[in-house]
């Protein structure tokens, strides 16, 4: 399938870009690993499920109805159930590699002559003793599960960590019938008002949370943590305490909560491996990008989380204004900044009030103090806290990448995206960028299989062979082949644990594309007409 | 209140599943993970090293820690995988290989 623009994610900025270069002519093709349009702030519940009403669970209802609409008026074509693990190519070829369904075992491809990335985030839990509990989940996995599969994990639930997310997942689980005994919020006051100005803008929005936590009664802690779950095969409680000025926890302060959930979140992650594989500029963990959402990379755009933090209606603007700059450049022609001014002002004042809301709900400055050296850091390989302290302090390991090395930490399925930061943040370590060639785990079958599909007829450039050229230091994908691919397992530094996953099938690279009635219509624009 | 009220939801009729043995009824639409949580059940995984129970985490199928095996076949995200009906759910151990 071939298609001008292609673009990764279907949250607010991948729809935002797809329709800004739709309505200017543009071919785009929106992949999206889900089953709908809407990422993660707009998930929605399972068509089965038949919600009447589900902006009971959603905020700026509204933007995402004009979203909706937009995409469904528009002559985009959106590739649900398209887990992607690569793009090659460049700087006017690419190819989108996926894997579809919820199966993963089918590969497809999109090629493209250009890449927009909106592949968003995920959450940023650091440890603590008994983290790894059944009933110990993500802040946004909790909304998240609340928000497609209309359930809750338990009655009664303690939400903590730091960010702003809190206070929605606080009062989605509340409003969902979750008994939310308090919000554990590291920041203070004071940190937060250090800010005011900055965030003077989003005031509405946390008063509009202020108020249904009271009408919910939930307990707010701000300055408060929590020191460790309690349970045996899950979890039955949690201790929290008072923080310092300095962010150590105040001796005396400690206190039992009971509860059979915690939804602890400590921020959000930009999700950058795609970006990383085609050689995309990153400065620490985002995406570098120019006035017009260009990365360094020539071809490839990027908007949204993966530029960095900064909700929803910061990735419609970077959407909006990274769609416009592509749709221009794919004709050729040099990109009016003036046409997109109004966006461009948004995207300012939203990018000063992310950093201001960074800074002060940054997680508490000790937190490593409290992590014993029998927690488990890493969730995947059991990893615990003693084993990577001595491999930083008895082994002299100086960097996140050996520490790995000697412990397994960050080698296992998840490739260190739970737990990156909190080994660079025990050790002292600096973390380097992650380096992770493929985005998901892919049959060993399917990556033998690609080396056809770089000849495919209708690719006019040779590609950048991704696999070979950008992971040295793994087993050759060819060589290991044969032997493996039969059995079809994916490639993952931790093969200890295959899937094995019969095919789901019913899901095509090929689907007709949304009515393309309306296409000159002038197909609304979430941005133009939903932004101040 | 309860999540499928607030949002005026009209499911399809349910279906069932087993798990471990025992018969759970789950609503169409639902993944495995969302089908065993309305069920009561949080864990469905031990780990390789040291046997411990896990479930849910991250919700969006990144951190891989609700890895389940379903109709024979290991290693499934239980918040990724949509559960169907006569599904055969069972805990999986360690690699979920040994049983």
């Amino acid at each position: 399938m071939r298609t001008e623009l292609v673009v990764v994610g279907a949250g607010p900025a991948g729809l935002a870009a797809a329709l800004a270069a739709d309505a200017r002519g543009v071919r785009v093709t929106v992949v999206d690993a889900a089953d709908g349009p809407g990422g993660q702030f707009y998930r929605q519940p399972a068509a089965e499920l038949n919600a009447r009403r589900p902006q009971a669970l959603h905020h700026q209802w509204r933007t995402w109805e004009r979203l909706r609409d937009g995409l469904a008026a528009s002559g985009v074509r959106l590739l649900t159930g398209h887990h992607v693990w690569t793009v090659t190519g460049g700087p006017d070829s690419f190819t989108v590699h996926a894997l579809l369904g919820p199966g993963q075992d089918e590969p497809a491809t999109v090629h493209a002559d250009a890449v927009l990335l909106a592949t968003g985030s995920h959450e940023h839990v650091l440890p603590f003793p008994g983290w790894t509990l059944p009933g110990v989940v993500t802040a946004g996995g909790a909304q998240a599960m609340l928000k497609s599969g209309l359930v809750v994990p338990g009655r009664v639930a303690v939400v903590a960590g730091t960010g702003p997310l809190l206070l929605p997942v606080a009062t989605g689980l509340a409003a969902a019938g979750t008994r939310v005994s308090a919000l554990v919020e590291s920041a203070g006051p004071r940190q937060v008002a250090r800010h005011a100005r900055a965030l003077a803008g989003k005031l509405p929005e946390g008063a509009g949370h202020a108020a249904r936590l009271l009408r919910h009664r939930v307990r707010p802690l701000a300055r408060h943590t929590v020191v460790r779950a309690h349970g045996d095969d899950r979890l039955t409680g949690v201790t929290v305490a008072a923080l310092d000025a300095d962010g150590h926890v105040r001796r005396g302060t400690g206190r039992y909560l009971p509860c059979d959930t915690l939804a602890v979140g400590h921020g959000l992650l930009p999700q950058t491996d795609l970006a990383e594989g085609l050689g995309c500029h990153l400065d620490g963990a985002t995406v570098t990008v120019d006035a017009e959402q260009r990365t360094s990379a020539p071809g490839v755009w990027a908007a949204g989380e993966a530029t960095g933090v900064g909700g929803a209606a910061l990735a419609l603007a970077e959407g909006h204004i990274a769609g416009r700059s592509a749709a221009a450049r794919l004709r050729g022609t040099e990109p009016d900044p003036a046409g997109w001014a109004p966006a461009a002002r948004t995207r300012e004042a939203l990018r000063t009030a992310a950093a201001a809301l960074d800074a002060a709900f940054a997680p508490p400055a000790h937190w490593a103090a409290q992590v014993t050296d029998d927690t488990v850091v890493c969730r995947c390989e059991e990893v615990t806290a003693g084993a990577v302290r001595e491999a930083a302090d008895g082994l002299g390991a100086g960097d996140v990448r050996t520490v790995k090395l000697l412990t397994r930490a960050g080698m296992g399925w998840c490739q260190g995206r739970m737990c990156a930061t909190a080994v660079a943040g025990l050790t002292g370590c600096h973390s380097d960028p992650p380096r992770r060639p493929l985005a998901r785990p892919v049959p060993l079958g399917i990556l033998a299989g690609t080396a056809p599909d770089r000849a495919a007829p209708d690719r006019p450039a040779p590609d950048r062979p991704a696999p070979d050229r950008t992971a040295p230091d793994r087993a050759a994908p060819d060589r290991a082949a044969p032997d493996r691919a039969v059995s079809g397992r994916p490639v993952s530094e931790s093969d200890r644990s295959p899937s094995e996953q019969a095919s789901t099938g019913g899901l095509s690279s090929d689907r007709p594309p949304h009515g393309r009635l309306a296409r000159d219509q002038n197909p609304p624009e979430a941005f133009e007409e939903g932004s101040p | 209140m309860n999540p499928l009220r607030l949002v005026r939801a009209r499911p399809a009729r349910a279906f069932t599943v087993t798990v471990d043995g025992r018969t759970v009824e789950a609503l169409p639409g639902r993944t495995v993970a969302a089908a065993l949580w309305a069920a009561g059940i949080t864990s469905w995984r031990t780990t390789r090293g040291s046997g411990r129970p896990r479930g849910v985490f991250c919700g969006i199928g990144v951190c891989f820690d609700c890895l389940v095996t379903v109709n024979d076949s290991p290693n499934q995200r239980a918040c990724l995988v949509p559960a169907r009906p006569g599904d055969v759910i069972r805990t999986q151990e360690g690699t979920g290989h040994e049983d």
